[in-house]
């Protein structure tokens, strides 16, 4: 049965009703509009869903709608403020680190999430974090030298 | 003349797609040169038709079953300059990936003699882009880019004589530079935006044209930025899947339970009352539209359905199928035969015999198939990520019998496709349920649809039998391959006698293109079997490979590869290998080098570095052509080392990237790519040629580390004990 939610993303309260085992990937997408996170497999193995939830990457497809509700949800389109993009962000623009780009919402979006918790990431560091994220164009190396640029960046901005 | 020579002679085809669905006859451009200007605003257009554009049209292959359609006798190429200076280039290719985009805007723009930010391009839109056989086989660049070239000098051409007729002087004396034109005797300069107000002028490209070298290239030739790319890393970029018209419902298709199932029985009563859903039967066609995927899912859970289903092969019977079913294929230069096998037999010092087999394998596109179909005042509009957009129109056309004038395709920037979207499935699926609806219906396939109801790379098995001479020189060749496919087939390798041949064999899974087509297994093949001959004959790989190669292009990038690698290499722990392969299609050429490690506990196969060298003419964007070549590496590494659809009776076992491994992050090494800059020679596609060495490179590593010789791909999807 249908239940009245409410969510919060990208810092903007929303009412669903949805029934709560609909996974938040179907609601964001349907429901709010936010394209910006995309289906790639429906099954937690591709990573093209990833949002924050509470700050932590997930995957928005393995989540009931109504384990989000009440929690802070961030997706692609809430990173950029004031019309500036997040240093990720724009650290995937600088490196051209897409081909097709239909993997690089859930890219930035896990990015940021291991930033967050490991502001400082070694190369492997990072091979361990983005493992969970496919890119069938084969774009690793630029995702990679993406992330390390974009926590140098982070960390001269924090200075 | 040899039948080598006669081959090379003739005009360049791309591969028949073998395993095609056989498109309707395109023939009509339906857009009306004054609908055109009414549609863009006035300005300057100019035409390219395929009478005298060259590199022209792409060709229909003759005597193979793909298009039975002539060659399409209309225009191939436009563009127009309006009146705010906008330059807008027409085309009928997609966007998947591969950056055409924008290298095709930085050819207009650096001939055209304007800012490469005042070019944008329209792609893949059947009503606004003029006819294209479909975006693949590495003809975008070839093809397209001469005809822009060619496109884009006539514009300029024209432009310059509106000037000098303007200031009543020659037209030889005036200067263009970034769309502007300035006569230097009197000081006076107009800009193209001026030139085209209020006119409304067109012209069919001249026979004469004067295109700018590769040399002298200002714009094309650099590293420019995706154009877009913005679009993608905030997430506004909508691919088909994210596209939400008002009114639309979401469709789901009930799949049969296996390949060939029928239907014995069937009963939507309860589905039809208890449901909001519309829902459509139509033959063996299930499927339902409704406000949510989860309601269209409802109704299709409610429907009662039996299926009849048949007895089919599984992976294990595969390769004895395929052997014991092939028959002639019936291409134009198959089977290829020269000298005398018996002279090549009677000179060998060594012979050497071996089979080859490669499984079926999935394009697995991270955006799966998807489309978005809506009805309007009798016409028909599909948004769909396809590779062959005029080929959906005409497929959709016939089957709602409507002309194809009333039918439009359009392809947002796809999220790839790998040789693997050249079919209107999901385009058909929506466009029924649409139809039953009244409703603009969106339809996206499941990763599991994707993995099961789409087509595979075919499987296939190679024999090859060979000999060499005690100078290590092939003397004879015998490659007989069964259901892989002709791309590639042919031997870069100089060799006197030899024979080739493709057996066809009855379709088993849907199989068609992939990247690079049979290439990836017919260099997996040859490659393989060229280093166990250099094995034979003691000879070092490189060095066997050189000894029997005379091409220049070739040996140009085998050489490069092997410098950078260090080649031969040298082994600083145990079990580490080196391997490399080479190659040549479609116009460009490829060498690889490989170091890999196998893990002595658990046989685990782990790709260390790879150095590739490729050359495909003059670079028209370094940093897209990198991405593309790093890319093919990448996903090569999947198709080497790991990947394998699982089939039995009918089903696909394995439908989930969870049980089908493509490369992630830890499966990527060390990646160096070379890239020869050839500016004396016409551009060729790079899409395709840049993944056909890596599977051999890396089986010849294992071997060199291992001692064991893998003639099977994926080559060790459970690590390899030596």
């Amino acid at each position: 049965m249908p239940k009245l939610m409410e969510l919060e993303v990208n810092g903007k309260r929303y009412p669903v009703k949805y029934p709560p085992d609909t996974p938040l990937l179907y609601v964001l997408r349907d429901e709010l509009g936010l394209t910006g996170t995309k289906y790639g497999c429906g099954e937690g193995q591709c990573g093209a869903c990833t949002v924050l939830l509470g700050g932590a990457p997930r995957r928005s497809c393995q989540i009931p709608v109504a384990a989000a509700a009440g929690r802070s949800i961030t997706t692609i389109e809430g990173l950029e403020k004031n019309g500036q993009l997040h240093p990720v962000q724009q650290a995937f623009l600088d490196a051209g680190a897409f081909q097709c780009a239909y993997c690089t919402s859930g890219m930035i979006m896990s990015s940021v999430g291991l930033l967050k918790t490991n502001p400082n990431p070694s190369r492997a560091d990072i091979v361990q974090g983005l493992q969970g994220n496919i890119c069938r164009c084969g774009t690793h190396p630029r995702i990679i030298d993406a992330v390390l640029n974009a926590a140098k960046v982070s960390k001269e901005q924090a200075r | 003349m040899s039948n080598h020579a006669a081959r090379s002679k003739e005009k360049f085809v791309p591969e028949p797609e073998r395993f095609e669905f056989r498109a309707a006859p395109i023939h009509k451009f339906e857009l009306a040169r004054r609908d055109f200007f009414h549609l863009l605003g006035a300005g300057i257009a100019i035409f390219a038709s395929s009478k005298n554009a060259s590199g022209a049209q792409e060709l229909a292959p003759q005597s193979k079953s793909f298009h039975k359609e002539d060659l399409p006798e209309d225009i191939s190429a436009w563009l127009h300059i309006g009146e705010d200076g906008v330059v807008t280039g027409f085309t009928g290719k997609a966007e998947i990936g591969q950056n055409i985009r924008t290298s095709l805007a930085q050819t207009i723009a650096d001939e055209l003699h304007v800012l490469f930010e005042s070019v944008r391009m329209v792609t893949a839109d059947t009503t606004l882009s003029p006819f294209d056989a479909g975006t693949f086989g590495s003809r975008s660049t070839p093809t397209m880019t001469p005809q822009f070239r060619r496109v884009a000098a006539a514009a300029r051409q024209l432009l310059v004589a509106e000037a000098a007729k303007q200031w009543n002087v020659a037209p030889t004396g005036l200067v263009v530079t970034d769309a502007k034109i300035t006569d230097p005797a009197s000081g006076r300069s107009a800009r193209y935006a001026e030139l085209a107000k209020g006119k409304t002028l067109s012209q069919v490209l001249p026979a004469e044209d004067h295109t700018t070298p590769a040399a002298q290239w200002t714009i094309a030739g650099k590293e420019i930025a995706k154009v877009n790319a913005r679009t993608f890393v905030t997430g506004a970029h909508q691919y088909t899947p994210d596209l939400r018209p008002p009114g639309m419902l979401y469709g789901k298709v009930l799949r049969p339970p296996s390949f060939g199932a029928t239907i014995a029985s069937y009963d939507d009563g309860a589905a039809k009352t208890h449901s909001g859903a519309v829902i459509v039967r139509d033959g063996d066609f299930i499927g339902a539209a409704a406000p949510t995927v989860a309601e269209a899912q409802e109704a299709l859970n409610a429907i009662k359905v039996t299926w009849k289903e048949v007895p089919q092969i599984s992976n294990r019977e595969l390769f004895s199928y395929l052997k014991k079913n092939g028959v002639p294929g019936s291409a134009k230069h198959n089977p290829i035969k020269e000298g005398s096998l018996e002279d090549g037999y009677s000179h060998a010092a060594h012979r050497l015999d071996a089979a080859y087999t490669v499984e079926y394998i999935a394009h697995a596109p991270l955006e799966p198939r998807a489309a978005l179909a809506q009805w309007g005042e009798g016409k028909l509009t599909v948004w769909t990520g396809t590779q062959r957009p005029f080929a959906v129109r005409d497929e959709l056309a016939a089957v709602v019998h409507l002309p194809e004038s009333s039918v439009r395709v359009i392809v947002p920037d796809m999220g790839s496709a790998y040789g693997g979207k050249h079919t209107s499935d999901a385009a058909l699926e929506a466009t029924r349920l649409a139809r039953a609806s009244g409703h603009p219906v969106k339809l996206v396939w499941t990763r599991e649809e994707e993995f099961t109801w789409a087509y595979f790379r075919p499987a296939g098995l190679i024999e090859v039998k060979s000999a060499i001479d005690v100078d290590g020189k092939l003397t004879a060749w015998e490659f007989d391959n069964y259901h892989a496919g002709m791309s590639g087939i042919d031997t870069p390798y100089v060799v006197a006698n030899q024979r080739i041949e493709y057996h066809a064999v009855p379709l088993l899974l849907r199989s068609g293109s992939y990247r690079g087509l049979a290439a990836t297994a017919n260099h997996f093949a040859r490659e393989t079997h060229i280093d166990a001959l250099a094995r034979v004959a003691q000879i070092d790989p490189l060095a066997f490979r050189l000894k029997n190669l005379s091409d220049i292009r070739m040996r140009a990038v085998l050489e490069a590869a092997a410098k950078s690698f260090g080649w031969p290499g040298r082994k600083s722990q145990k079990g580490r290998g080196f391997g490399l392969a080479i190659g040549n299609e479609k116009g460009s050429y490829v060498a690889t080098c490989a170091e890999i490690a196998v893990d002595q506990q658990s046989g685990a196969v782990k790709v260390v570095r790879i150095v590739e060298a490729f050359e495909c003419g003059a670079i028209i964007n370094p940093d897209g052509l990198r991405n593309q070549v790093v890319g093919a590496i990448i996903q090569g590494l999947g198709g080497a080392l790991f990947e394998v659809i699982q089939f039995e009776n009918g089903k696909i076992t394995n439908p989930h990237f969870a049980n089908y491994r493509v490369p992630r992050f830890r499966d990527v090494p060390e990646i160096e790519a070379i890239l020869i800059d050839r500016k004396d020679l016409a551009s060729a596609g790079a899409g395709e040629t840049p993944i056909m060495a890596i599977a051999p490179a890396i089986g010849n590593a294992i071997f060199d580390a291992t001692s064991v010789r893998l003639n099977t791909l994926p080559l060790a999807p459970k690590g390899v004990k030596a």
